[in-house]
């Protein structure tokens, strides 16, 4: 009997999520508002950080990792503080803490639209990139397919929760940056070795350690995450 | 008699710390290899394992707060002192060891500063309670105090990855001295005992900051909780 109900507690919460990322994908497909900036914004860092070292190929291949994490990160702290002003105006977000419908549904529906968002950015930029960068990885390149999403979604899954902790204080762009950054900070590590290793292809991290750490990280993060999310939602 | 009490605490600690003093750089021999130097050590690990031990009561008086802030208000209030008071003092301390550490890592390695596992995961330890603390400015109201309880809950998931990555990862940072394998311990007694005095100092130092923190923070609520009564009474 129990069993039964809480199939469709479940049930019910993933019927909650997807409605609140159908609403996310519809508002940014009409406005198409939080992918066009980050894709103009993250193009500009790539091209800033090409003019400001003119790296060689060799060179091109170490930075490139970081450059390539820096120019997501950047890019995506303005649309994640954009996420949540959205709900802001018209008290949006006020009237979704009145229903009595669990808020960890909306912070999961908000980080997969996030994470949709910017893998998009990176889904245009790759190409630009490797031409601009005159990339050729030398390690094994399917990986990039599973330490790219993997970092993307520390950024993502963090910065979401960070940007409602933050939305309600004073200078809030300002706020989301100082306490998402720190916080990020192993997890940009982690990308960046295992972004290097892969182009470079110098056998250094045989075991993977680089990407085991990064899927930890999402791990360990993802549940706290879920845990507090209600009680960041409801502080007062 | 409170105020007595204080004064003759801090008499007390500073004659510790003197002691401690004497008995680091005067009493204890000096290091084969690296010289005088390496008294430094006297000061630089006290205060690292210090700085943890302020940073895990500031994490666990976060949680008590996240649990007490419903049901025990009152308590949840000083849980929140607490919690503030231990991360300003963790702060202070990680700070002494930032500093110390490259004063140390000159002489003997060479260079001020090396991007390591362990180096790097203390500055971001740091970083992570600065942004604490701005947190703290920045919220407004009734609020501050769970958004800082949870991001506290958030940096405290750092500690585990500092002290795990200097045993994970192969570091340019010493071995631990304590509890790193058979060869680890200090093998001289007096050099033993002038780290124990100096660990003992520091330690009564802190614990007695955090308290007189936790006493203005306490009374700060108070008077804050009288001021916003009175507002109410006047309407």
């Amino acid at each position: 009997m129990t069993s039964v109900a809480q199939e469709q507690q479940m049930a019910g919460w993933f019927r909650l999520v997807g409605t609140h990322l159908r609403k996310d994908l519809r508002i940014e497909w009409r406005s198409r508002e939080a992918i066009n900036a980050m894709l103009f914004f993250a193009l500009l860092v790539v091209v800033l950080f090409s003019m400001a070292f003119d790296p060689t190929a060799a060179a091109s291949r170490e930075i490139a990792g970081g450059v390539l994490c820096v120019a997501t990160l950047f890019a995506s702290v303005s649309a994640l503080n954009q996420a949540w002003t959205r709900e802001i105006r018209h008290d949006v977000l006020d009237a979704l803490r009145m229903t009595p419908a669990d808020g960890s549904a909306m912070f999961v529906a908000k980080v997969l639209a996030n994470f949709l968002f910017v893998s998009v950015v990176q889904g245009l930029l790759a190409p630009v990139f490797f031409i601009f960068y005159n990339l050729r990885p030398l390690g094994d390149g399917w990986l990039l397919l599973a330490v790219v999403p993997l970092g993307t979604w520390a950024l993502v899954a963090n910065g979401t929760f960070f940007a409602a902790l933050s939305i309600r204080s004073r200078n809030r762009e300002l706020l989301l940056p100082l306490i998402l950054f720190p916080i990020f900070l192993p997890a940009l590590l982690a990308m960046v070795l295992a972004v290097k290793t892969i182009l470079t292809g110098d056998g250094s991290d045989p075991h993977l350690l680089w990407l085991k750490m990064l899927a930890g990280y999402d791990v360990i993060f993802m549940t706290v995450s879920l845990l507090l999310f209600d009680t960041v939602l409801h502080a007062e | 008699m409170k105020k007595l009490l204080l004064g003759a605490g801090f008499l007390g600690v500073a004659a510790l710390m003197a002691w401690g003093f004497d008995q680091a750089m005067f009493v204890a021999p000096t290091e084969a290899t690296m010289g005088d130097v390496q008294r430094i050590f006297y000061y630089h690990v006290p205060n690292a394992m210090l700085s943890f031990l302020f940073f895990a009561i500031s994490f666990v008086a976060s949680v008590l707060y996240l649990m007490w802030r419903r049901s025990a208000p009152e308590r949840a209030q000083t849980a929140d002192a607490w919690a503030l008071a231990g991360a300003e003092v963790g702060v202070v301390f990680c700070s002494v060891v930032l500093v110390t550490g490259p004063l140390w890592a000159r002489p003997v390695w060479g260079i001020w500063w090396t991007w390591d596992a362990r180096l790097t995961t203390t500055l971001i330890l740091w970083l992570i309670y600065v942004s604490y603390l701005l947190l703290r400015r920045f919220a407004e109201g009734a609020q501050t105090q769970a958004l800082a309880a949870v991001l506290s809950i958030f940096g405290a998931l750092d500690v585990p990855i500092v002290y795990m990555a200097n045993r994970w990862w192969r570091t340019q940072h010493p071995a631990p001295v304590f509890g790193g394998g058979p060869d680890s311990g200090i093998k001289d007694p007096v050099m033993l005992a002038a780290f124990g005095w100096n660990l003992l100092a520091w330690a009564v130092w802190g614990l007695m900051l955090l308290g007189v923190r936790v006493m203005v923070e306490r009374r700060k609520q108070r008077i804050e909780l009288a001021a916003s009564q009175a507002a109410l009474a006047e309407r």
